[in-house]
């Protein structure tokens, strides 16, 4: 009897421990961070909107490789390679289909002349489903993105208009190997 | 005609409108009283402090698809969601708010609210039965029974407050608690177990049992929609609002300042502002505790109504008989 009494003194003794440790809280300062009204910090390696980026000197970065097509786990990039009269590989139509996009960074992680980067950018919401998809033009931009420096045709040893073999950064002349004769 | 007499045609008007505005407003204020309690911010956007969100929840309950299911009993299915508010809104009529100001000054006054308490069972077991839905039939089930076996002991809770008042008049009481101190002193025990007794009548928190969210979607209303929903809504916090004026009527002094000097000089106005200012101190404490408590599992309601409130309830009337009789001779 004593000990049921006890035990239910005890149950309405934590009931009101419950009450008064919920109700200390609302003199804390809130959580929400009133979205449209403050944006939020974005930090500079989410994974957001996708770009193009461009090397510095204003050429195209992308090669065409279909790299990134191949990486997607839902296949929503879609592009077809060209190649100009110096020689330089890029991509014909280069198109993404954001309602499909799920934002993994897979494409970023697999281009190897960093053309394509996401950014913080995350608001991309639109009234038709068609506007979802990206053209080239769209993401394109004017400038090297995250990676300021890197030029990939200075640096491969494939051979362009202006840059025969061998004159790349690091690279050796080509050896006559017949010239090594003793 | 326009004046503050108990069942005049101002009264009436003022206080059925007073009545639905609070109830709407209700709406407002728990959700952004809950948004503090957890940190939040809570409903902001619509008007100042989001003060036109009833407004805004009305006008989408309106405008929404009022659907009747074709499997659903049409008549009690109609029917079921009207009961609630119209019951709850009877049993404000005889709850006093200022000398004067009030709708009708029953004999069995507090008879009456537990009556018309108990026929607002009748709204969730109708639509729960009506809706021909396995998880309203559970809400509904739940909800008789929760409502039945607490209604026992809310009424047995009271009487001690009845002994000491010697009426069933809710004025009396309040005039009663003026000359003998507030009643949550001298019938601590009983207002606890009123208090309790009240949230389970009311199907809120803890004791929402028979919506159940988590468990039966939204129990006995599942298949409502639009304003028939909405009427369970407003009808739930007209419940919310009858409770909170009843419990300062029956246990804390009614419309009397705590102490004499912090009476205003005009007695209606007065009245008015510390019944308010009381309502108000316990729809705030209902809201605390929907942030606060968990929902305890259907076994252990019934459990702790049958085996713990009851037994308590009835020594706490035979004790207080037994004094009443021994201070009387």
């Amino acid at each position: 009897m004593l000990a049921a009494l006890g035990k239910q003194l005890y149950i309405i003794w934590s009931q009101l421990v419950t009450l008064w440790l919920v109700f200390t809280h609302i003199f804390k300062k809130a959580d929400t961070v009133e979205y449209p009204d403050v944006m939020p910090y974005m930090f500079p390696r989410w994974r957001g909107r996708i770009i193009l980026s461009r090397d510095p000197d204003g050429e195209e970065r992308c090669v065409a490789c279909n790299l990134c097509a191949v990486a997607c786990p839902v296949d929503c990039i879609a592009l077809q390679k060209a190649e100009d009269k110096d020689g330089r590989w890029y991509p014909e139509f280069f198109r993404i289909n954001f309602s499909r996009c799920i934002m993994c960074g897979f494409c970023e992680e697999a281009c190897p002349t960093h053309a394509i980067q996401l950014t913080p950018d995350f608001e991309m919401a639109e009234y038709v489903r068609q506007d979802m998809v990206w053209e080239k033009e769209d993401m394109l931009i004017s400038g090297t993105g995250k990676y300021h420096d890197y030029n990939f045709y200075k640096i491969a040893g494939k051979a362009i208009g202006g840059k025969g073999k061998g004159e790349a950064r690091d690279e050796l002349p080509p050896i006559d190997r017949r010239s090594l004769l003793p | 005609m326009f004046e503050f007499v108990v069942g005049s045609p101002l009264n009436i008007v003022l206080i059925l409108g007073a009545v639905l505005v609070t109830a709407a407003l209700l709406i407002w204020v728990e959700r952004r009283v809950l948004g503090f309690l957890n940190e939040r911010l809570g409903p902001n956007r619509c008007g100042p402090f989001g003060i036109a969100q009833s407004l805004a929840d009305v006008g989408k309950l309106i405008t929404k698809e009022d659907w009747v299911p074709p499997f659903a009993d049409k008549m009690p299915f109609i029917v079921a969601p009207v009961i609630v508010p119209v019951v709850m809104l009877l049993s404000f009529a005889v709850i006093p708010l200022a000398p004067g100001v009030g709708i009708m000054d029953l004999n069995v006054g507090l008879l009456w609210v537990l009556a018309m308490a108990g026929l607002g069972a009748y709204s969730a077991m109708l639509g729960g039965l009506a809706s021909n839905n396995k998880f309203s039939l559970l809400g509904g089930l739940r909800a008789a029974g929760q409502m039945i076996s607490y209604e026992v002991f809310m009424g047995i809770s009271i009487l001690g407050v009845v002994i000491l008042s010697d009426s069933f008049n809710l004025r009396e009481i309040v005039e009663a608690q003026h000359k003998h101190g507030w009643f949550v002193f001298s019938q601590f025990i009983g207002f606890i177990i009123f208090v309790i007794a009240g949230l389970a009548e009311t199907k809120r928190w803890p004791f929402d049992l028979a919506e159940g969210e988590a468990e039966i979607i939204s129990g006995f209303n599942t298949e409502y929609s639009g304003m028939k929903f909405g009427l369970f809504f407003v009808g739930e916090y007209i419940g919310m609002l009858l409770l909170a004026a009843l419990i300062p009527v029956l246990f804390f002094g009614g419309w009397y300042a705590p102490f004499e000097w912090l009476e205003l000089p005009n007695a209606i106005i007065s009245g008015i502002f510390w019944m308010c200012v009381k309502t108000g101190f316990w729809i705030f404490f209902f809201i605390l505790v929907r942030a606060a408590l968990v929902r305890p599992r259907y076994d252990q309601l019934m459990n702790y109504g049958w085996l713990v409130m009851l037994p308590l309830s009835l020594i706490n009337l035979l004790v207080t008989g037994a004094v009443v009789l021994a201070q009387g001779n």
